[in-house]
């Protein structure tokens, strides 16, 4: 009889032992939304780099002589030093005769730099403020009253409001937009770190006398990785969305910056008749939003399997 | 009863598993029959099978699995050939299924008896007051007091039995010939249990229904079934009457499967050891007050004046069913939440009211294994790790540490080069060795075991209760023993303690407590037990 035991055990070890789990990377990058989303994103990085290299010319180049050029116009440009060079102007040009192919491809700059670096900051101070709000009880409260009211102000206003405190810059409207998305990851990484507290192998590091921040670091913060990469690709395309508006509102980058933003806002005055200037830069700006959302859709399903069944 | 036309025939059936699983079909070759008033089990260990045979019989199967041959006759139609609109209409008219859990199986936005009539709505042409007459009907044949007020209740209303009533009653409203029961008590406690079993049986007995009851408690056999088919790995190990698979088991299985359902009657222990008080509680309580700015304070007092003492190398159980306080009276002892009254001491120390940093050095003395293994360990690191923490927290070196881990994996039966696995790679009993390992590697004088052996196989079970009692005996361990199961309370305590409503109602030596229960509680508790009068394991030479 002892034998059929032994038996038991051993090929519930040998079963369970075959069935080894795949880094969840590994899934992510086999979903085709991640693999789409990823790649567009990945061109739209090679393009910010590269900028400089796909035929461009300075974007904040002024030319009275080649004003509201169509797109496909051939542009006689000359250098201070007496010569010159004809450059096609593929998106046309501005009302001031800038080159808007230039400007769209060095806006990729300020936008994805925007988007990675809002989504950075907001989940680092949202990960840090959630961690504590969800841990230490009695902090909770206070903390998350105060981000309750950050969320009662509509994230647009606020950051409009923040940028007029401080001096227009790329940096202010980062840190405009950060502030409004902050609340969002917060509750998100509070929720996840009360269930977890909960959960009886937390409790038996509890009783083993593990320290407040091995434990934190050690058995709770890992929980909330998977959540916060998908948190955090939506943060990205809300963020560059907001810069956009920003722009366009005539409050967030400087205007000789060439951000998306920027040019459509300048491109509005003229709108019915060259519509080239919002249009190739709505395109890149959709295009761009869409990729990151697609992936980020991509990455909830194969992180977080039980939502994607439902959806 | 012998000569009737069986109301469900299962021949040969197998069903496929998805590719990549551990065998190729979930059910094999797998053959039956369910005669017209007679209640057949099919029992057998979790992952054997029982309860995908029920959903293929209601046509109720996941996709990814697949029968694959054989036929499923319902008075002489197959349902596997059925397409879903005669299933839909097969389905609680002739066939019926009630499930485990009665909360999740009743739609917490409509009334019960809405629920019913959503039933008769769709399978019959009655008209609303013939309808609401039928429904008080059953309900009251299933025993519900004041049918009208339950008819316009919602599920939260109710209590788990009543909410399972309701489900029988749903269930048996159009008179099918099958019900399937899908281990409907399994998340009950022992008294309701003890009354739904009653119900089922009284109920298909009046209407000469055939009950297929899926189980994995050989107590609830003995209390209810006619036929036992015990199921291994998906197929048929063994099949006959009751009586005789229980008292003359032919497979070697069957034989060890019964053997290993832990006797009620307490062995011989609960000799007062004159050693030294490892613990001691004071009056212990604790008191969950609901802070609210806009309403009452909502008070429950979980646990309230527990006095319970354990000396070295002993057990005290402390058993009860759910909500009775045990596991808050266990949390308070190991301090997982600060008791709100009295007092407990750890040797001489008192631990109830010290602060956190006071509190650390105490921790090391109090180890706590859980109840589910598949949550108490982190999936993230390996095992190894998970049992190193402690002593490396109370600063151990990391060498020695793993050495300490390597001897404990020995002492409690597995391989010390696993280690470097990680918690999914065991099974669920070598998962609860390993959180006995991570215990022990504290060197703890009190080892809290919190239903630490309820969510196992009876089988894996008994070789659990053997590893915890001989290292107990090893080590001179105290032992605080919390389970709802008074048959494993019986094998492994010395001492009892038995809950109610937050309070300890009997209190004694194992063998005068389940001997003569005094509480008029604790009667009821046993008398509730399924299958008490049966003495598993004692078989008849056959």
């Amino acid at each position: 009889m002892t034998a059929i035991i032994e038996e038991a055990v051993d090929s519930a070890a040998i079963a369970s032992a075959s069935s080894k789990r795949k880094p969840l990377w590994q899934l992510a990058i086999r979903n085709p939304a991640v693999i789409f989303g990823g790649a567009i994103l990945l061109i739209m990085v090679a393009i910010a780099v590269l900028a400089p290299f796909l035929g461009t010319v300075d974007p904040t180049r002024i030319d009275p002589a080649a004003r509201n050029k169509k797109p496909g116009t051939e542009i006689t440009y000359r250098l201070d030093n007496g010569t010159s060079f004809k450059h096609e102007a593929y998106m046309g040009t501005d009302t001031l005769g800038r080159d808007v192919y230039s400007r769209v491809l060095y806006g990729t700059r300020v936008s994805l730099i925007v988007g990675i670096s809002v989504a950075v900051l907001a989940l680092a101070f949202g990960l840090v403020i959630g961690m504590v709000s969800g841990y230490i009880r009695w902090l909770d409260g206070i903390i998350m009253r105060i981000m309750d009211g950050l969320m009662a102000i509509p994230g647009i206003l606020l950051a409009i409001a923040l940028v007029s405190i401080w001096r227009a810059g790329l940096i202010t409207v980062i840190f405009a937009i950060v502030v409004p998305e902050v609340p969002r990851v917060v509750r998100l990484v509070r929720s996840i770190v009360l269930t977890v507290r909960e959960e009886p192998y937390v409790e038996g590091a509890i009783s083993v006398g593990t320290p407040t921040w091995t434990l934190m670091f050690r058995h709770i913060l890992p929980n909330t990785i998977a959540p916060l990469i998908v948190q955090g690709t939506f943060t990205a395309a809300a963020a560059i969305i907001t810069e956009a508006i920003l722009s366009f509102l005539g409050i967030g980058i400087p205007p000789e910056t060439p951000s998306w933003g920027n040019i459509m806002s300048e491109g509005r005055t003229l709108f019915r008749i060259f519509p080239h200037n919002i249009l190739y830069p709505g395109i890149f700006l959709a295009l761009a939003v869409l990729a990151i959302n697609v992936m980020g859709d991509g990455l909830r399903d194969t992180l977080d399997p039980k939502m994607s069944k439902k959806v | 009863m012998s000569d009737q036309k069986p109301v469900l025939e299962v021949k040969n059936l197998s069903v496929a598993l998805p590719q990549g699983g551990d065998r190729l079909h979930a059910v094999e070759k797998v053959s039956f029959t369910v005669k017209p008033g007679e209640i057949v089990c099919l029992v057998g260990e979790s992952g054997s099978g029982k309860s995908v045979i029920a959903f293929t019989i209601m046509g109720l199967l996941a996709k990814a699995l697949k029968p694959v041959s054989g036929e499923i006759l319902l008075q002489g139609e197959n349902v596997l050939a059925a397409n879903e609109a005669r299933l839909r209409e097969l389905r609680c008219t002739r066939m019926s299924m009630i499930f485990q859990e009665p909360m999740t199986a009743l739609n917490p936005v409509m009334t019960c008896g809405e629920q019913i009539d959503e039933v008769l709505r769709t399978h019959t042409k009655l008209d609303t007051t013939q309808r609401k007459t039928k429904i008080i009907g059953i309900l009251t044949r299933v025993k519900l007091p004041e049918p009208e007020r339950i008819y316009a209740s919602f599920p939260h209303q109710l209590s788990g039995g009543q909410r399972q009533r309701i489900m029988i009653a749903m269930a048996l409203v159009l008179d099918p010939v099958l019900l399937i029961a899908d281990e409907p008590t399994t998340a009950l406690d022992v008294t309701t249990q003890a009354e739904i079993l009653k119900l089922v049986a009284e109920l298909q007995e009046g209407q000469g229904t055939g009950v297929l009851f899926i189980t994995h408690d050989f107590g609830v056999v003995a209390e209810i079934a006619h036929r036992v088919a015990v199921l291994r790995w998906g197929e048929l190990v063994e099949m006959g009457p009751t009586e005789q698979i229980l008292s003359r088991p032919q497979q070697p299985y069957t034989r060890m499967l019964i053997s290993s359902v832990p006797s009620i009657h307490p062995a011989h222990r609960g000799v007062r050891l004159e050693k030294e008080t490892v613990l001691r509680t004071e009056k212990l309580g604790k008191t969950y007050a609901g802070k609210s700015f806009f309403q009452k304070a909502r008070v429950v007092k979980a646990a309230v004046d527990v006095d319970l003492d354990i000396r070295r190398g002993e057990t005290l159980g402390i058993v009860g069913e759910s909500g009775s306080g045990k596991s808050t009276v266990a949390r308070c002892i190991a301090r997982l939440i600060d008791p709100t009254e009295g007092k407990v001491f750890l040797g001489k120390t008192e631990i109830a009211t010290i602060s956190p940093s006071k509190l650390r050095p105490h921790r090391r003395k109090v180890q706590i294994v859980f109840q589910d293994p598949y949550r108490s360990l982190n999936p993230r690191i390996t095992v190894g790790d998970s049992i190193i923490e402690g002593p490396m927290n109370f600063g151990l070196k990391r060498g020695e540490a793993l050495a300490r881990a390597r001897k404990l994996m020995e002492t409690v039966q597995l391989d010390p080069n696993a280690l470097d696995r990680y918690p999914h790679q065991f099974s669920g009993g070598q998962r609860q060795r390993i959180c006995i390992a991570r215990a022990l590697a504290m060197e703890p004088e009190l080892l809290i075991a919190d239903e630490a052996v309820s969510a196992l196989d009876v089988s894996v079970q008994k070789q659990v209760l053997g590893l915890l009692d001989e290292i107990r005996q090893r080590l001179n361990l105290a032992v605080l023993f919390i389970t709802h199961d008074l048959r494993v309370a019986a094998q492994i305590c010395d001492f009892v303690a038995v809950m109610s409503q937050g309070r300890v109602v009997e209190y004694g030596a194992a063998e005068q407590v389940f001997g003569a229960p005094k509480h008029d509680y604790t009667k009821s508790l046993f008398a509730a037990a399924p299958g008490r009068d049966w003495e598993f394991g004692k078989f008849a030479t056959a």
